[in-house]
């Protein structure tokens, strides 16, 4: 205990400040004032890799390490789509994976957000032209932000989630 | 015949060294396969080229004593009768050979002919009965932040009497995939093939083709691609040891270990531009070399997560809690290890002491031996002090590379590769083995290549660790192993 303590001590505050939000990641409407005023300061996001080759993952997990200070942000991850304000969806759509992604759509309560992560996410890149792929998110659900990169670093992932948000 | 009679008749192919390919009949197929559970050798992958209708060449590589044996038996043009299944011998072979007949239609004697990658209709789970049993069903989509998965238990109260998973959601056609992107392409859709092991997989396609090509990197090049191997091995370990601690109630473990892994992650973008090195490596060598600054930047990031590493160590092994849920946990003994065949970090776990960079060794590890760390009691714990073990090895192994890389260019040029020219690379990612087998075409394109994640072994091996245990020690035991969605679902 006493060890865990002067760790945590010795290694002090090292978070960074977040990015702004960058209006060039939108690809949909703004979000209406009204609903902005419901979801408040704080969001909730499920994540959904619909056929990534995990490499978005990586840098959406690394966006939890205490450099990026996201629930500094008021930004958290949860375990359902019932509870997400924003679903953050990876992977160019496999087949097999397109059902479950408008289920969990379906299942995500009213105002919703899709930020598109990553290449394929965004355009399909080179893993959407494969045989049993859909191409990009917004081919199967509806997309307001799409964040490209491969993989997009996590502040460039938080920059879409925080444009996601803006009015 | 013991496998020391078919070694010899068997060919070096090109690309990893230690490499042979055996051409078999049907009869010798299942003698040669005999032979290698009788040495105690394991399979590693199997994979079909072509069509019943054109013919087909069925292959399985197996890790055994005297190297890696690919064994290949060709099925003639219309003839549609089944090849002998390798379950009964090794169990892993029944997914492999299901995925095989999925992607061209070339189907083994086995009996499970269940669809593994095309999803039609609801899979039909093995279902147990008795009084109070019932089932959960957990998945595609997961409650945190990974892969979709479907697993399915049968469990009394919170006790797991069975675990049947079933992968193959993100399946998207890589192996079509590939013969649609030029030879000299290929690479970086190999490194996509699961992300978090872009140098393991880019590697043994370079590898591959520059065998296949006749060709010789600079050592330079060699040397490098073992440092961002290496470094990929450190950050991933890393990153396992704080979800492991985690995922046994200890977020502090996550906290410090989550800014290790972003500081070595930082100090490999500052060195190679990139945080995962992807595309880093390519055909001939390497896409940018390491400059001193880098170099530097490298040395403190490793020191430093060396370090606290170790004191890390220490705080987990003192921690009663973290202790109680690691120790006992999951547990897969040697036995059933090696029975399933099962590789990399999770078999070093249960005293299968494999390891590629050892046992089939290119340079520089020709030059620079590995200290195998192999441990036997088969729990979570195991599996958290091989990643502690291997942390250390890393560093000692980073700060030897760096000190010793030889100076001179990191790129070779490649000569386009004659069509039909085949080569197989193998590489020891920080999952495993990693296999790459490519055959090149006409005019610089390829004919066919498959890549192999030593994940096919482990997954079947996770569902018996699990037996007996309850349920919420599931994420703790699956984390333990770590193993790929995408490098399985093709």
């Amino acid at each position: 205990m006493l060890k865990s303590l002067r760790k945590i001590l010795s290694v002090g505050l090292i978070s960074q400040a977040p990015p702004a939000p960058d209006e060039r990641l939108r690809t949909g409407q703004a979000l209406d004032a009204r609903i902005a005023a419901v979801l408040g300061r704080t969001l909730c996001i499920r994540h959904v890799d619909a056929g990534s080759c995990n490499g978005c993952e990586l840098e959406i997990q690394a966006l939890g390490n205490p450099y990026y200070n996201l629930e500094g942000c008021n930004v958290r991850f949860v375990a359902s789509p019932r509870h997400a304000d924003l679903l953050l969806v990876s992977g160019p759509v496999a087949k097999n994976m397109a059902e479950p992604l408008r289920r969990v759509y379906a299942a995500t309560p009213d105002p919703k957000r899709v930020v598109a992560l990553g290449d394929c996410g965004c355009t399909g890149g080179l893993l959407g032209q494969c045989p049993a792929a859909l191409g990009s998110v917004a081919n199967v659900i509806p997309v307001h932000v799409a964040v490209p990169g491969c993989p997009p670093s996590p502040l460039r992932i938080l920059q879409g989630i925080l444009t996601a948000i803006e009015r | 015949m013991p496998l020391t009679g078919w070694w010899p008749r068997a060919q070096p192919v090109a690309g990893a060294p230690g490499v042979r390919r055996l051409a078999v009949g049907p009869q010798e197929w299942t003698q040669v396969a005999e032979a290698v559970a009788a040495g105690g050798g394991v399979l590693h992958a199997l994979w079909v080229n072509g069509t019943p209708a054109e013919g087909a060449q069925v292959y399985a590589v197996y890790l055994c004593a005297p190297g890696a044996l690919a064994v290949e038996l060709t099925l003639a043009a219309g003839d549609a009768r089944p090849y002998p299944g390798l379950q009964g011998r090794f169990p892993a072979a029944s997914r492999l050979q299901r995925a095989a007949f999925e992607l061209t239609g070339v189907r083994s004697s086995d009996a499970d002919r269940r669809a593994w990658l095309v999803h039609a209709d609801p899979y039909p789970f093995t279902r147990v009965d008795g009084e109070g049993v019932h089932e959960i069903a957990v998945g595609p989509v997961h409650a945190g932040t990974i892969e979709p998965g479907h697993f399915r238990f049968s469990v009394v109260g919170e006790k797991v009497l069975r675990l049947e998973a079933h992968l193959g959601y993100v399946h998207r056609g890589l192996e079509r995939r590939f013969t649609a992107l030029p030879i000299l392409a290929g690479h970086r859709l190999a490194a996509r093939v699961s992300g978090d092991s872009a140098v393991a997989f880019s590697w043994a396609y370079c590898q591959a083709l520059e065998g296949l090509a006749g060709a010789t990197i600079p050592p330079r090049a060699a040397w490098l691609r073992a440092v961002c191997l290496e470094l990929e091995r450190l950050a991933n370990h890393l990153g396992d040891l704080g979800a492991l601690g985690n995922d046994a109630g200890f977020a502090f473990g996550l906290t410090q270990f989550s800014r290790l892994k972003e500081d070595v992650l930082r100090a490999t973008a500052a060195a190679f531009g990139q945080r995962y090195l992807f595309d880093v490596l390519v055909p001939g060598g390497l896409s940018v070399d390491l400059a001193g600054d880098g170099a530097r930047a490298l040395a403190d990031a490793i020191r430093g997560a060396c370090a606290e590493s170790a004191e890390l160590r220490t705080i987990y092994d003192e921690h009663e809690g973290v202790r109680a849920r690691f120790s006992g946990t999951g547990r897969l003994g040697p036995a059933l290890a090696a029975q399933l065949g099962v590789l990399g970090l999770v078999g070093r776990a249960s005293g299968q002491g494999r390891d590629a960079r050892l046992d089939l060794p290119c340079l520089p590890y020709t030059e620079l031996p590995v200290a195998k760390v192999v441990l036997h009691d088969g729990d979570v714990a195991a599996r958290v002090a091989v990643r502690f073990e291997e942390v250390q090895e890393c560093g000692r192994l980073l700060r030897q590379l760096l000190s010793k890389v030889p100076d001179g260019p990191c790129t070779a040029v490649l000569e386009e590769p004659a069509d039909g020219a085949f080569g197989i690379g193998l590489i020891e990612g920080w999952r495993g083995p990693v296999l790459v087998a490519l055959q090149a075409g006409p005019a610089g394109t390829v004919r066919f290549c498959h890549p192999h994640d030593p994940s096919w072994q482990n997954w079947p091996a996770l569902e018996y660790a699990i037996l007996g245990n309850i349920v919420p020690d599931f994420p703790l035991i699956n984390k333990s192993f770590n193993l790929s969605y995408s490098g399985v679902d093709l």
